[in-house]
């Protein structure tokens, strides 16, 4: 199994059945596959659908409905499509209860940077500022590192997308929360070590007695 | 009634050189490609355009920014179009950009005869660089002030010749919002139809605010 797929199999474990959920653009999309069957949730995509369903099949595909990606998907029984305005009404009113996004940077204030290296690699905002500061729930879905060096850092160093929004940060290797004390070690991969996890974190852990696995 | 169905070139007419153009789509999802592709032709230049996103390459107003024929860009996302990045690294075009809900709230605000909009996305974060921070009730927000427009170019599923637009699935994004906020307001229609074959309750952009009807892909 590949990081992406412990991430995503380990961050479908943090929807609750009948939660709104929104998942940005890239890796946390892929959570989507791993969603418990018995539970109902509906996912919002910032496109204008509320009610969204699997990817579609080649027969399936319609020019008018894609998601945030713009990748052709299907819709549930109960979808409802709408506007923009109505969709970041949704995300700003703090009608969506959970929302996962990828990371460059996190840190131990819970701040996350994703949209920019400046003079580099510019995507820009897209909805995750919006995001950030209406949903219920921030997680960060991230590799523990980039190229070896540390995602988790004591303070972002590139421009800011969320001020001590994130709740949340779930790694191949960790399950992290955010806390006004500071990043707690809750869960490390069952294939990991709390050494090599501090290792790879240039933030200081709180690391409780008992630390689960996953 | 007035004839609101015009041809390309007539609906060219209204947008020229230097005008501020807002469009419609997502990832060129409910574009107004006829359009767009009519812009290009035309070769109007040093526009300034505002929408979601700058399209998938060859798709939507990458068109537009392929051909150099924007100056600024007002957006929230440019990842999917490298040239948009690579323009803006070379300092040939501006690239201004805002969140999405923050994008979309700024053209509502101008389009509903409000002063702005207060919001909490980007408080904390470079978005807020020298803007107004307006507490209420304990809760910061910064004052997004509104965004207008020249000439809108929007994307109509069903549009009847009152200019009446339904929208299908999710091309309705940015379309019924940047109807509001424009001088002229020309609609690209995929179907179009006789005033009364929409029922009321499914439109979801009312013709007062469109100008004009173009029909897709024809020049008639």
């Amino acid at each position: 199994m590949d990081a992406k797929e412990i991430i995503a199999r380990r961050a479908a474990k943090e929807i609750q059945d009948g939660d709104v959920v929104n998942l940005g653009i890239g890796m946390p999309t892929l959570i989507a596959d791993y969603i418990s069957p018995d539970i109902d949730i509906v996912l919002q995509s910032e496109n204008g659908i509320l009610g969204m369903g699997k990817l579609a099949e080649e027969h399936q595909k319609d020019k008018n409905i894609v998601n945030a990606g713009a990748t052709h998907v299907t819709v549930n029984k109960g979808a409802v499509f709408f506007d923009t305005a109505t969709s970041f009404g949704i995300i700003r009113g703090g009608h969506v209860d959970v929302t996962f996004l990828g990371a460059l940077q996190v840190d131990e204030q819970g701040s996350l940077a994703s949209h920019i290296i400046p003079n580099k690699l510019v995507p820009g905002m897209g909805g995750a500022m919006d995001l950030v500061a209406g949903a219920k729930k921030v997680i960060v879905v991230t590799t523990h590192t980039a190229k070896d060096s540390p995602k988790i850092l004591k303070q972002c160093t590139l421009p800011l997308t969320a001020y001590k929004k994130v709740k949340m940060i779930i790694t191949e290797l960790a399950v992290i929360e955010c806390t006004s004390e500071g990043l707690l070690l809750k869960e490390i991969n069952k294939d990991t070590t709390i050494e090599e996890v501090v290792a790879k974190t240039d933030a200081h852990l709180i690391i409780p007695n008992t630390v689960a696995t996953f | 009634m007035k004839n609101k169905v015009i041809s390309l070139d007539k609906a060219l007419e209204f947008i020229n050189d230097d005008a501020v153009v807002m469009y419609g789509g997502f990832l060129s999802c409910g574009a107004a490609e006829t359009i767009i592709d009519g812009m290009v032709a035309k070769g109007v230049k040093n526009l300034t355009i505002i929408g979601n996103d700058t399209g998938l390459v060859g798709t939507g107003v990458s068109k537009l920014i392929a051909t150099r024929q924007v100056k600024r860009v007002i957006t929230s996302h440019i990842g999917t179009n490298p040239e948009t990045g690579r323009l803006m690294s070379t300092g040939e075009m501006q690239v201004d950009l805002v969140p999405q809900g923050t994008l979309i709230e700024r053209i509502r605000s101008a389009g509903h005869g409000l002063g702005g909009v207060l919001t909490p996305t980007g408080i904390g974060t470079d978005v807020a660089l020298d803007k107004q921070i307006i507490n209420v009730d304990g809760k910061d927000y910064l004052l997004e002030k509104p965004l207008f427009g020249d000439v809108a170019i929007l994307h109509g599923s069903i549009v009847d010749k009152a200019g009446n637009i339904f929208h299908r699935g999710t091309t309705r994004n940015f379309n019924s919002i940047i109807a509001t906020a424009c001088k002229i307001v020309i609609v690209e229609a995929e179907k179009l139809v006789e005033v009364g074959e929409l029922e009321p309750e499914y439109v979801m952009t009312p013709g007062i605010f469109v100008d004009y009807i173009v029909v897709a892909g024809g020049n008639d």
